[in-house]
């Protein structure tokens, strides 16, 4: 028990940063599950910590409000957002969202309610380990059901081929702008629990190169599955004290592993880490089993 | 008839894909759609299936005009189709293939899974079974949990007709069906239009295999250069001089 309180003191601060990492990475994947490549995750969860932070701070809302209100918001958005730019294919969509997240920043860099570039001070830690592994346990369960419902496999259908997609049957706009919104919301729910563990949140965090590391923790874990960027989320936030665990001082040598697993997990498992506990399986698994779609 | 095809025209910059194709087919029938390399048989289909909307001209299903409709919306209406180039989802099993074909007849809503109703789980397994059944019919239930990019050829294309048929359609476009099959498999898939069609299934076909063609459509239209040049029967069609010349060229005589 007393070691179980040390490694809490020592790591705790860590297993909070898997959590919204995990979360983060959730809701990129039901962007990426539909085929989207989004690069707007980022902005929508500083979206949904700037609404629950002002919230909280400056109009003394509730915190479980707060975090409704800052999913809300980041939805609302994702939703104005999508309309249009869904129209948009591959890389085209990743710019545009790209440059969305751009604008979110530099928003908040120059409003004043946001506290400009020194960030948005004061936030109570209202935010428990606990808590954010609950809304993990949520989330996960939440995907899992939806993959096999009509608009998960319209998801399914859309990323595999969007015309023949269309040509079943598929409102392709519809489904498209229906799973950025849920990624967004998803977003907005971590950026605001993230608001309410450290205090401060500063418009830097939600720039590109976060948004780049969900889609990471995506490719690394594995998008095919809704555990997979779980798995990576938690995988690559760990990476840091893992290394240092095992000798590896800090410096470049960290970006280097980093960028090299990535490599390898490109190279050798197009569908992720989480491909090599599934390729025990048979080449396929029964659809109501729910697991192992696809990597073979 | 069924779906009615009115001075459809296709524009692609310069290029005139279609000329004011007109015809019409029957509710019922097995409608073959013939003509030589580049007359403008898919981009008719695709017309069809509102993927690529027509730049003039009216299309009528079941006397209701579809030319304005999107992609799927008119696959709503009843209408289901195969690709030319085969368009199936790969990474998924066949058999997932095919459920995700059920879009437009399985509800499959949110809620019941998220409380694990027993009536959710019970209709899933109906689907499930609809599902296999399909395909039975077309011969691939021994390959239900193999990924569709791990198919022969001809296999694919029998689970493109398989997933279209998974929505229950009332319209059938199929773009060669049978290309690139060995000729068992041609046959089953002949006999497979043939049941479909006695079920009351009415299908429009693209295929360049004349004997199969001929064997197995009531009605034939032949278009080339982007026109038709006659509807009718597979014998008038054949006895035909423009359609004799459109695929065998004039003889010197008549030049």
């Amino acid at each position: 028990m007393v070691h179980l309180t040390y490694f809490f003191a020592v790591y705790g601060s860590l297993i909070n940063f898997i959590g919204i990492n995990v979360l983060l990475a959730l809701s990129l994947y039901v962007t990426l599950s539909a085929g989207q490549l989004s690069l707007g995750n980022a902005a929508f969860a500083g979206i949904g910590g700037y609404t629950a932070g002002i919230l909280t701070t400056q109009f003394g809302v509730p915190y479980l409000l707060s975090l409704l209100a800052g999913a809300l918001m980041a939805a609302i958005v994702g939703f104005l957002l999508g309309m249009p730019v869904l129209r948009l294919r591959g890389v085209f969509l990743a710019m545009a969202t790209l440059s969305f997240g751009e604008v979110v920043r530099i928003a908040a860099i120059n409003l004043k309610i946001t506290g400009g570039a020194e960030g948005l001070l004061g936030m109570p830690a209202y935010t428990k380990t606990w808590f954010i592994y609950l809304v993990i346990a949520v989330v996960g369960y939440f995907l899992s059901r939806l993959r096999y419902s009509r608009a998960g496999w319209s998801f399914e259908s859309i990323r595999e081929d969007e015309t023949a997609a269309s040509a079943m049957g598929i409102n392709t706009i519809y489904y498209k702008t229906l799973a950025f919104t849920i990624g967004a919301f998803i977003a907005g729910l971590a950026g605001a629990m993230y608001a309410h563990l450290n205090y401060i949140i500063t418009p830097g965090e939600f720039g590109f190169s976060a948004a780049v590391n969900l889609l990471i923790y995506c490719i690394v874990g594995g998008s095919r599955v809704w555990y997979g960027p779980v798995f990576g989320a938690a995988l690559l936030t760990a990476l840091p004290e893992i290394l240092r665990g095992i000798g590896v001082t800090a410096g470049p040598i960290r970006m280097f592993v980093n960028g090299l697993i990535l490599l390898i997990v490109i190279l050798f498992l197009p569908n992720g880490l989480i491909s090599l506990f599934q390729r025990r399986r048979k080449v396929a698994v029964s659809v109501l089993a729910g697991a192992g779609i696809g990597d073979n | 008839m069924l779906l009615e095809i009115t001075q459809i025209t296709q524009h692609f910059g310069g290029l005139c894909a279609l000329a004011g194709v007109s015809f019409g087919v029957e509710s019922g029938s097995v409608h073959g759609l013939i003509g030589p390399n580049g007359a403008g048989k898919t981009t008719l289909i695709n017309i069809l299936s509102g993927i690529t909307p027509a730049t003039s001209g009216t299309l009528r299903f079941d006397d209701r005009r579809i030319d304005t409709f999107p992609a799927h919306k008119i696959a709503s209406l009843g209408i289901a189709r195969t690709f030319q180039n085969i368009r199936l989802f790969p990474a998924l099993t066949c058999l997932e293939n095919v459920i995700a074909g059920q879009h437009l007849i399985a509800e499959r809503p949110l809620l019941p899974r998220l409380l694990c109703l027993p009536g959710a789980i019970r209709q899933e397994a109906v689907y499930k079974q609809q599902s296999l059944d399909i395909l039975v019919r077309v011969g691939l239930a021994d390959r239900a949990d193999f990924s569709a990019q791990h198919l022969s050829y001809g296999e694919r294309r029998r689970l493109e007709i398989a997933r279209a048929l998974a929505s229950c359609p009332r319209l059938l476009l199929l773009d060669e069906p049978v290309a690139g099959m060995r000729r068992q498999e041609m046959l089953s898939v002949a006999e497979l239009i043939h049941t479909l069609s006695q079920e009351g299934m009415t299908i429009l076909l693209i295929e360049h295999n004349m004997a199969f063609v001929m064997e197995l459509c009531s009605q034939i239209t032949v278009l080339n250069f982007g026109s038709v040049i006659t509807t009718g029967t597979p014998a008038e069609v054949g006895r035909h001089p423009e359609v004799i010349e459109a695929y065998l060229g004039k003889s010197d005589q008549d030049a």
